[in-house]
C-alpha cells in the first residue's frame, strides 16, 4: 500500500519540495503572496473574517478557533501587541513543528506577519526550544532574508504596516508549551503557568494583548489566505477543518510524519498509511494526544479523527503524537510510562499536579509490581478525576487521561495485575515467573552459570529448575538459553 | 466603576469590576477556605498564586473548578461553593498536601498557628488516603531563620514577600515536579545568600516551613546560671503586640505587665531598648545636624540625604544592593546594639563586673536582630554586646513555659538607669517614628527654641512612601519615609541617580515598621492588627511627661558621666559603626 496515498499536505506543503534556505524558492511557490494581498488589497478585519470562515483550529492541542482568538486581540486597544509562535514542541516522539521550521521557515515568518497585520501587532516572537539548532539556524536565515527582501521590517510592501520577528530560546521544559508558562518564560521568569483569565489575547506578554499560536497552525495560514477559506473548509469534518500532521511512532511499520485530512479513520492511518504493527504482531491500541491523551483500540478503528470525536473517546487531538502499541504492550505499564513523563515535567506549582501526579504514579507502581489491590482502582479514579478538576493548567488537567483511559478500556488487564498477580502482556517483571521446560532442557548449565543470584540448579545433562522465591526476574537465563527451554509467564 | 452581579449558593450580590469570586463570597459571608492566598491591601502585598487549589468552587458554564481567589467575577456569574464535587476536590487537595507533609504537629514550632493544621481540623481529616514518598530537604539553619522545606506547601507567599514586596530576591521556586521547592539561588544556605533576615517570609508562611530560630532555652539557661548577671532590654514594638500571643486582644499596651513578667522570669535587670532609642536620637540627630549644617554651608564632601540605620535588615539590604552608597546612611548603631555596648561598659562598670559575666538579652519584634547580634563588629574579644535576641513570639513562649499568668500580673516599671525613656522612644516602633523623634530633638538643638507641638502628624501613616516638609528655623527640610524594602529601593535608586530631594530618609524593612516585624505575633493577614499596634505606641508617647529624647535625665547623666557629648570619640567607638560592601549574589 502506498503510504502517501491518503495524505494531503497543507501545513507541510513545501517541506522537501523547496530549499528552505532560499527565500526565492519560497517566493517561487507563491510565498509572501498572501501577505502582499493582505496588506495591499485587504483589511485586518477582512483577514480575521477569512480566518474565521476557514474554520482553522489551533493545532497545538487546545483546538481553539484561530480566527476567533485573533478577533479578541484585535478588539483590544493597546500601544503594543505581540504575535508569539509556540515552537516549544515537547511531546515525546513528535516533531511536526521541527519539520515545518526546518523545511519551510518562511511560511511561519509570513504567517506571523499576517497575524500581526490582522491584530495590529508590530512585534513577533518565536519561542523555540534550544535543542532545535537547525530549525533555529533556518529561521534566523529566513527572518534576515525576509528583512532584506522587504517583507519583514518597516513599511512592508510600502504600507504603513511594520512587523519584525525575534527569537527566544526555551530550555526544553515541557510545561513551557502551555501558553501562560511560555509567556512567563519569555519574560525571563520561571516557566510556570498562571490562572486564566486573563487570557493572553487580552493580557499576555508583558501584560499586552498577545496571540500565541502553534507552528503548525501558522503553517496553514498562508495557504488558507491564498486559496481561500472555502477551499480550506471544504476539507475535513463539520467542526474540524483542514488537515492534521501526526507523528506515527511506536510499534508501527511506517514510522514518521504524515499529514492527513481531518475525518480520516484510525484504520486508514494505522493500517493503510502506517502499515500496521511490524513482525506480524497484533495491534492493541494507539495513544493519541501525546502523553496526556488517551488510548484508542480497534473498536474505534472507524471513528473519523477530529477534535470532538477524540474528546468523545476520552482522548484528545493534542499536538498530533500517535504512539502505536502492539500485543506485547502492558497497558498499566504504558499508563505509568506516560505519567512518569508528565510527573517529571510538571512545574510543581499547584498541589494536584505536583503531589497528585506522584501519588497516581505510585499507585500504578504498586499495581505493576504486584502489591496493588482492587481498592486502589477506586482511589486512583477519585484522585485522577480530582486532579483533572482542580489542576491549574492544561498539563495537570489532562495528565490523568492515560490512566483513566486505560482503566476504562483495559479494565481486565488492570484486574489481572491485582487479582491474579499476572501481567497478561508479559511486561511487568515482578508479576512474571520464569520456567524451564524440562522436555526442552538439555542440561547444558549455561543458565545456571549466567544467573546472577544462583537460583537455577540441576545436574549436567539433566533438566534444570528455577527457584521462584530467589529469582529476580532479570531474564538473563532466557537470553542465554540456546534451546528455547526457558519461558516467562 | 461598573458593578457585576454574582450569585453564590443562591445568594445574590454585586461587586465592582475586577473583584474575585472570593471577594464576593466574603461580602455574602460565605466562608471559602484559602491557604496560599494573602492580600494585605493597603500594604500592596498580594499573593495570588492560586497554587494550593483549596479555594476551588463550581462556576456555571465552566468545565473545571475555578480558584475563588484568582477568578474574576463576570456579570451574571453563578457559583456554587459547597457541592459534593467541591468538597471532594478540596478534601483530595488537602489529603495530597498532608501526604507530603511531616505531620509532626506535636513538636512543630508552628503548632497552633498553622493554617494547614487549622484547615485539616476544620475539614475533619481523619485519614490520608494517598500516602507515598515525601519530599526531604536539608534543614537550613541561619542565625535568624530556620528553613525546613519538608513542611513547605508551595503557597509562594514567602516568594511574593521576598521578591515583590521586599525586592530582596532571595527566595524563588527551583526544580521541577515533585522536587520543586522554594529556595535561595543554587539552593545555598540563607546565611550565604542575599537574605536580609527581615523575617517577613516567616510572618506569612502558613505552615512551619519558615520560622524564627528559637533561642528560648538559651535564655532559660543563662538565667539559671548563678555566675551570670542577666540584663534584658525590650524593643518599643514588643509591648504593643505581646498580649496578642498571651490571650489578649490586639491593641492593648502591656508595657507594665511585660516588665513584671521579665522580672518573674528571673532577669536581674529589666531595662528598656527605649532608653537606647533616646540615645540613638542623640547620636543620629547630632550626626544629621552636623551633616546638614556643613551641607548648607557649601561643604561638597558632605552627602545628603542621611538615612536612618536602626534596622539591621535594611543595613544588610543596602550593603548588598547599594554598596556604592555606604557613606549615605547614618553611622549610628541600632538601639539594640547601642544598648548592648552601654550595658557591657557603662553599666558593667557600675556593677563592677567584667563584660563576660553579663548576659544581655534583647526582646525584639524582629528576626534580623538575631543576625545583627552575630555581626563581628559588635563583639569585643569575641564577646558580643548583645548575647541573645529573642522575638516577641519567643518571649510569649517563655512566659507560658514558666507558668506565668500574664493577664493577672501587676504593672511594674523598668529598672534604672537604662529603663527610662521619653515619648520619642516608643514611636520608633512605627513607620515614621524614628524621624519624628529625631525632628523633635534636631529642631530644638538647631534653633535653640522650644518645640511647641511635638506631634509631626505629616510623617505618620501607612503609605509605603511618604514625604513631608518640615520647617526647622530658616530651613525647610524635605523628609522621606519608606517602609518595606521595595519602597526603600525606590528612594535609594533616586539617591543613586542624584535625583533625591530629601535631606533625611527613614527606612524600615517591615510593613508598618517594627510593629509589623518578622518576629511579632502572627497577623494572619489581618492588617487592622498592625494599625492597632501603631496606636498603642502613639498613645504611649502621648502619655509621657517627657516627649523629647534629649530631655531624658538618664541620657543626660550618661553623657555627663561617661560619653562626654554626642559624637565624641567614646560615643563614636561605642555607638557608631561602619558598613561593608557585599555581593549582589550573596555572602
Amino acid at each position: 500500500m502506498d503510504s502517501t496515498k491518503k495524505q494531503l499536505r497543507i501545513a507541510t506543503r513545501n517541506c522537501g519540495f523547496i530549499d528552505p534556505e532560499n527565500i526565492e524558492d519560497y517566493i517561487g511557490v507563491r510565498g509572501y503572496e498572501a501577505l502582499a494581498n493582505a496588506i495591499t488589497k485587504s483589511t485586518p478585519a477582512g483577514i480575521i473574517d477569512e480566518m474565521k470562515k476557514s474554520g482553522l483550529r489551533g493545532r497545538g492541542g487546545g483546538g481553539f478557533p484561530t480566527g476567533t482568538k485573533w478577533s479578541f486581540a484585535a478588539a483590544n486597544q493597546a500601544d503594543q501587541k505581540y504575535v508569539v509562535c509556540n515552537a516549544d514542541e515537547g511531546d515525546p516522539g513528535a516533531f511536526m513543528d521541527r519539520a515545518v521550521l526546518e523545511g519551510d521557515p518562511h511560511s511561519i515568518v509570513e504567517a506571523m506577519a499576517l497575524c500581526g497585520y490582522a491584530i495590529g501587532a508590530s512585534i513577533g516572537v518565536v519561542y523555540i526550544r534550544a535543542e532545535y539548532p537547525l530549525a533555529i539556524k533556518r529561521l534566523i536565515m529566513a527572518i534576515n532574508d525576509a528583512r532584506a527582501y522587504g517583507v519583514l521590517g518597516n513599511n512592508i510592501f510600502g504600507s504603513d504596516f511594520s512587523f519584525d520577528i525575534e527569537l527566544k530560546y526555551g530550555a526544553g521544559a515541557f510545561v513551557c508549551g502551555e501558553e501562560t508558562a511560555l509567556i512567563r518564560s519569555m519574560e525571563g521568569s520561571r516557566g510556570e503557568p498562571y490562572t486564566k483569565p486573563p487570557f493572553p489575547a487580552n493580557a499576555g506578554y508583558w501584560g499586552k494583548p498577545t496571540i500565541v499560536n502553534n507552528v503548525e497552525t501558522f503553517a496553514n495560514i498562508p495557504a488558507i489566505l491564498l486559496k481561500g477559506a472555502d477551499w480550506f473548509s471544504s476539507i475535513g469534518t463539520e467542526k474540524s477543518k483542514g488537515t492534521k500532521v501526526f507523528a506515527l511512532a511506536g510499534k508501527i511499520t511506517n514510522v514518521g510524519l504524515i499529514e492527513v485530512p481531518m475525518g480520516i479513520t484510525l484504520k486508514e492511518i494505522i493500517f493503510e498509511i502506517g502499515g500496521g504493527c511490524p513482525d506480524g504482531k497484533q495491534f492493541k491500541a494507539v495513544q493519541t494526544g501525546g502523553p496526556s491523551g488517551g488510548a484508542l483500540t480497534y473498536k474505534d478503528a472507524d471513528v473519523p479523527i477530529d477534535y470532538d470525536n477524540l474528546l468523545a473517546k476520552n482522548s484528545m487531538m493534542g499536538s498530533g503524537g500517535m504512539i502505536v502499541m502492539d500485543e506485547d504492550t502492558c497497558m498499566v505499564d504504558i499508563a505509568k510510562f506516560f505519567l512518569d513523563f508528565t510527573m517529571d515535567e510538571t512545574c510543581g506549582k499547584c498541589t494536584p499536579c505536583r503531589i497528585g501526579s506522584k501519588r497516581l504514579w505510585e499507585t500504578l507502581e504498586k499495581i505493576t509490581n504486584g502489591t496493588g489491590t482492587e481498592a486502589d482502582f477506586e482511589k486512583m479514579k477519585t484522585l485522577a478525576v480530582n486532579i483533572k478538576d482542580t489542576a491549574l493548567c492544561g498539563l495537570g488537567q489532562t495528565m490523568p487521561n492515560p490512566v483513566l483511559s486505560t482503566m476504562n478500556t483495559f479494565a481486565d488487564e488492570y484486574l489481572a495485575h491485582v487479582r491474579d498477580k499476572k501481567c497478561p502482556a508479559g511486561v511487568c517483571s515482578n508479576l512474571l515467573e520464569f520456567f524451564i521446560i524440562a522436555d526442552k532442557c538439555v542440561g547444558c548449565t549455561l543458565c545456571a552459570r549466567v544467573c546472577p543470584v544462583n537460583c537455577i540448579s540441576g545436574k549436567v545433562k539433566e533438566a534444570h529448575v528455577i527457584d521462584q522465591a530467589a529469582c529476580i526476574k532479570c531474564g538473563a537465563c532466557v537470553e542465554k538459553c540456546k534451546f528455547d527451554a526457558i519461558v516467562k509467564q | 466603576m461598573s458593578m457585576l452581579k454574582i450569585t453564590i449558593d443562591g445568594k445574590e450580590t454585586e461587586v465592582p469590576q475586577g473583584s474575585m469570586i472570593l471577594d464576593a463570597a466574603k461580602k455574602l459571608s460565605i466562608d471559602v477556605p484559602t491557604l496560599c492566598f494573602l492580600n494585605l491591601e493597603e500594604l500592596h502585598v498580594n499573593n495570588m498564586a492560586a497554587s494550593c487549589r483549596i479555594c476551588v468552587v463550581e462556576v456555571e458554564g465552566r468545565k473545571n473548578l475555578a480558584p475563588a481567589c484568582a477568578t474574576p467575577v463576570t456579570d451574571g456569574m453563578v457559583v456554587k461553593s459547597n457541592t459534593m464535587r467541591v468538597l471532594n476536590a478540596r478534601k483530595t487537595v488537602l489529603e495530597l498536601l498532608l501526604s507530603d507533609h511531616p505531620k509532626d504537629c506535636l513538636v512543630c514550632q508552628k503548632s497552633g498557628e498553622c493554617d494547614l493544621q487549622d484547615i485539616a481540623q476544620k475539614f475533619g481529616i481523619k485519614e490520608v488516603r494517598y500516602e507515598g514518598v515525601m519530599s526531604t530537604y536539608r534543614k537550613d539553619i541561619s542565625a535568624s531563620i530556620v528553613r525546613d522545606m519538608d513542611k513547605c506547601i508551595m503557597c509562594r507567599r514567602c516568594e511574593t514577600m521576598c521578591n515583590e514586596v521586599q525586592t530582596v530576591g532571595c527566595l524563588s521556586g527551583v526544580n521541577r515536579g515533585f522536587t520543586s521547592v522554594v529556595a535561595p539561588a543554587f539552593e545555598m544556605n540563607l546565611e550565604d545568600s542575599v537574605c536580609t533576615f527581615c523575617g517577613q517570609c516567616t510572618a506569612v508562611c502558613p505552615v512551619g516551613a519558615l520560622v524564627e530560630r528559637d533561642h528560648t532555652w538559651e535564655i532559660v539557661n543563662a538565667i539559671a546560671d548563678p555566675d551570670k548577671v542577666t540584663v534584658v532590654q525590650t524593643a518599643p514594638a514588643v509591648r504593643a503586640a505581646l498580649g496578642e500571643d498571651l490571650g489578649m486582644e490586639a491593641g492593648i499596651s502591656v508595657t507594665g505587665k511585660m516588665a513584671a513578667a521579665l522580672r518573674r522570669l528571673g532577669f536581674d535587670h529589666v531595662f528598656d531598648t527605649d532608653f537606647a532609642a533616646d540615645l540613638t536620637i542623640m547620636e543620629e540627630g547630632s550626626e544629621f545636624l552636623d551633616r546638614l549644617t556643613r551641607y548648607l554651608d557649601g561643604d561638597k564632601t558632605v552627602v545628603l540625604p542621611i538615612l536612618t540605620s536602626c534596622c539591621p535588615a535594611w543595613v544588610k539590604f543596602f550593603e548588598h544592593s547599594f554598596p556604592d552608597l555606604l557613606d549615605v546612611p547614618s553611622t549610628a548603631r541600632s538601639p539594640q546594639q547601642m544598648f548592648g555596648a552601654i550595658a557591657k561598659t557603662y553599666f558593667a562598670d557600675i556593677l563592677g563586673i567584667p563584660r563576660e559575666k553579663m548576659v544581655v538579652v534583647s526582646v525584639m519584634p524582629c528576626l534580623a536582630k538575631k543576625y545583627e547580634c552575630e555581626r563581628p563588629e559588635f563583639k569585643t574579644n569575641g564577646n558580643p554586646d548583645v548575647d541573645y535576641s529573642i522575638t516577641t513570639r519567643e518571649l510569649a513562649r517563655l512566659i507560658k513555659r514558666m507558668n506565668i499568668d500574664f493577664a493577672a500580673l501587676p504593672d511594674e516599671d523598668f529598672d534604672a538607669p537604662l529603663g527610662e525613656s521619653s515619648g520619642a522612644a516608643p514611636i520608633f516602633g512605627a513607620t515614621g517614628g524614628v524621624i519624628e523623634a529625631a525632628l523633635r530633638t534636631a529642631y530644638e538643638l538647631a534653633t535653640g527654641q522650644a518645640l511647641e507641638n511635638v506631634n509631626f502628624e505629616a510623617v505618620r501613616g501607612m503609605e509605603g512612601i511618604r514625604s513631608a516638609k518640615v520647617q526647622v528655623g530658616p530651613h525647610t527640610l524635605n523628609i522621606g519615609i519608606a517602609h518595606e524594602l521595595g519602597n526603600a529601593r525606590k528612594l535609594l535608586e533616586e539617591v543613586r541617580a542624584g535625583k533625591s530631594e530629601y535631606h533625611a530618609i527613614e527606612i524600615m524593612s517591615c510593613p508598618g515598621g517594627c510593629i509589623g516585624g518578622g518576629g511579632q505575633p502572627y497577623h494572619h493577614g489581618d492588617i487592622s492588627v498592625l494599625k492597632k499596634r501603631t496606636q498603642v505606641l502613639y498613645n504611649e508617647d502621648a502619655g509621657k511627661k517627657i516627649r523629647k529624647s534629649h530631655e531624658n535625665p538618664y541620657i543626660t547623666e550618661l553623657y555627663e558621666k561617661f560619653l562626654g557629648k554626642p559624637l565624641s570619640d567614646k560615643a563614636h567607638h561605642l555607638l557608631h559603626t561602619h558598613y561593608f560592601k557585599r555581593s549582589k549574589l550573596g555572602g
